[in-house]
């Protein structure tokens, strides 16, 4: 028993191990409470025991100071101070610093790529969709069946905005979806699909059933064993070798399949880790109460086996996330190619800085948003979980 | 209280087992009686866990037969799940569900293995945690609860299902010293309720003051079976007398 708390008045029946306590109370009386030596003092205290507490430590700072000099108010000057926010491209001629103007005027072919132009609401409300769905899905009160329809829901909304042809709207070849419109499909898509695919992968792997076992076995090993770009161009190239004349598969789903495959092996794998850091205890206890496999798996393991491995899980997630960039080598126009292109306009082609930057931003903008949403997750799930 | 022995809730005939070459469970012969209480005893290694765990099929035997209340423990899924409804377990590192507070531990089982509305099970709950005298408790985590009321919180478990037999794994063997007692208490508390159980333990004045007979296990076999009296005051195998010379003192 580590503190009162656990002594409360429940254990009135059981309190003989309470009788101890008057020995506790003398110790208290005669002698004054100890507290922990006070280490550090202030800031120049601090400083000292960190930064300068020893020859080489002062060196390293210095240079690490001298570093800071040397590099931040540079760019400072470049970004903020000589910077030009807006108007046309020859604005920026004769400028020393960055030319923001890049942004405002790109933007939109950035975002929404060769998508006509007078539909692009339609893509914009369809991103909103797919972030609205993402971060509609973050408390865990929401975490039941209905979520299922809010999906589904959403995933047809987004269908039908982005392909049109329906209720009116013009209809749009998926060819010309592209931007951040396309990257966002392919990676909620994506994650969304491969991430109950891996679990389901990860129980196969670990399944009593060697038929089932060997098969999962390969299937991970094999896709783990190849980059995504290879599986990118086989989803382009070779698979179309292999279906009858006449038949077309969209090249943006045959990509998004690749994807889910690629992502679910990985997933898989982490989640195989949570599963095995499982003491066997929990699963006899779940097994001795009569709960069948799926009962089992579902409310007892599972939901341990999943927090422990957040932090890999959102790994995972997060390169599949920045991987989607690498659609643009099947001639997909997602964010990274359609910012690209912008730079082949003989008028903003020396501004690369400024548009990497920018997109660099927004992919982190999402990164960040998941790393800090699963901190927040791992926080709440082991509210109150021990002592 | 009387039980009547012809009334076998648990026939186990000529049972073995094996954990690859090693014979871990060497021809087991072995009837429970409805409301008998048996406390198994012997070295570690002896196979007294793995018996008892046969008989919900935690572990599998492979020769002879179990029959559990009128139910051939077989491969078949079914016998096996329904076996262990009537069956429960209480471990000896308690194995409560972490991610799960107090109450809801207890009301998994009735509501998912039993189909219990959540209310009806919540009330059962409650009443089987104020019987082991922990009620308090109810909204808060297994973490945050001491070895002694987690063990009590097992139990209370486990008689949430309404078991018909109920398997003690060593259950106070994980506990501080100063926790054995209230856990003993509960148990004795359903002992007088006439519960069937069978009770893997080393606590040789439980076994006496409750038990109705006292099996030895050494070296995979039952080597000796009486009434508590007779069997702490006379012992008959030279083995069983070396092993209670060395843990009475």
């Amino acid at each position: 028993m580590k503190n009162d708390e656990n002594l409360s008045s429940d254990d009135k029946a059981f309190s003989t191990a309470v009788e101890t306590a008057p020995l506790n109370d003398h110790n208290v009386n005669t002698q004054e409470v100890l507290k922990p030596p006070i280490t550090e003092t202030g800031v120049i205290g601090w400083l000292k025991s960190n930064l300068f507490n020893s020859p080489l430590n002062t060196l390293v700072t210095f240079f690490i100071l001298f570093c800071f000099y040397k590099i931040i108010p540079p760019f400072v000057k470049w970004a903020f101070i000589d910077s030009v926010w807006f108007g046309p491209a020859s604005g920026c001629q004769a400028g020393e610093g960055a030319c923001w103007a890049y942004i405002p005027s790109n933007i939109r072919f950035v975002v929404f790529g060769l998508y006509p132009a007078q539909e692009q609401w339609r893509a914009l409300i369809a991103m909103f969709i797919m972030v609205g769905t993402v971060v509609y899905s973050r408390k865990r009160e929401r975490w039941n069946t209905s979520l299922i329809y809010v999906w589904g829901f959403g995933t047809l909304l987004v269908a039908i905005l982005l392909k049109g042809g329906l209720l009116g709207l013009a209809p749009v070849e998926s060819s010309k979806w592209g931007g951040l419109v396309l990257t966002l499909l392919l990676s909620v898509v994506g994650m969304t699909a491969a991430y109950p695919f891996g679990i389901v992968l990860a129980l196969a792997r670990r399944s009593n059933m060697p038929a089932i076992r060997t098969m999962a076995v390969v299937y991970i090993e094999m896709i783990r064993g190849v980059p995504l770009i290879s599986l990118l161009f086989m989803s382009a190239v070779m698979f179309p070798l292999f279906l009858p004349e006449g038949v077309t598969i969209n090249k943006i789903f045959r990509a998004q399949t690749a994807i889910i495959l690629f992502t679910a092996a990985y997933i898989a794998e982490v989640v195989r880790g949570g599963l095995q850091a499982m003491p066997k205890g929990q699963y006899e206890a779940a097994e001795s109460m009569g709960l069948n496999y799926w009962q089992m798996m579902r409310l007892v393991i599972l939901p341990q086996a999943l927090k422990i491995v957040i932090p890999p899980t959102v790994g995972v997630l997060i390169s599949a996330f920045k991987d989607t960039s690498l659609v643009a080598i099947i001639a997909l126009y997602d964010l990274l190619r359609t910012c690209q292109s912008t730079l082949s306009d003989p008028k903003w082609m020396g501004f690369s800085n400024e548009a990497y930057i920018f997109i660099a931003g927004i992919y982190f903008i999402f990164c960040y948003a998941m790393a800090s949403y699963s901190r927040r997750l791992e926080d709440e799930l082991s509210a109150g979980q021990s002592h | 209280m009387d039980i009547n022995k012809n009334d076998f809730i648990i026939k186990i005939k000529d049972m073995h087992k094996w954990y690859g070459e090693f014979h871990v469970l060497n021809n087991i012969n072995l009837n429970v009686s409805r409301g008998e209480r048996i406390v198994i005893c012997g070295p570690s290694g002896s196979g007294k866990s793995t018996l008892i765990r046969c008989i919900n099929r935690l572990e599998e035997h492979q020769r002879g037969s179990i029959n559990v209340d009128g139910i051939e423990l077989t491969d078949n899924l079914k016998n096996i799940e329904k076996v262990r409804t009537e069956v429960s377990m209480v471990f000896q590192h308690f194995n409560l569900f972490p991610h799960l507070t107090i109450l809801e531990n207890l009301t998994l089982g009735p509501i998912w293995v039993r189909k219990m509305s959540k209310k009806n099970a919540e009330e059962i709950a409650m009443e089987y945690l104020a019987k082991v005298q922990i009620a308090e408790q109810a909204k808060k985590f297994p973490g945050q609860l001491s070895g002694g009321q987690q063990q009590r919180v097992a139990i209370a478990r486990s008689l949430c299902m309404q078991p018909r037999i109920m398997l003690f794994d060593e259950p106070t063997s994980a506990l501080d010293p100063e926790m054995v007692k209230e856990v003993l208490d509960v148990i004795i508390s359903l002992a007088e309720e006439g519960m069937t159980m069978l009770v893997v333990t080393h606590e040789m004045g439980f076994a006496k003051s409750v038990a109705h007979r006292v099996i030895f296990m050494d070296g995979g076999m039952i080597i000796e079976e009486n009434n508590p009296e007779d069997f702490f005051s006379n012992p008959q195998n030279e083995r069983t007398k070396l092993f209670l010379s060395q843990i009475l003192y």
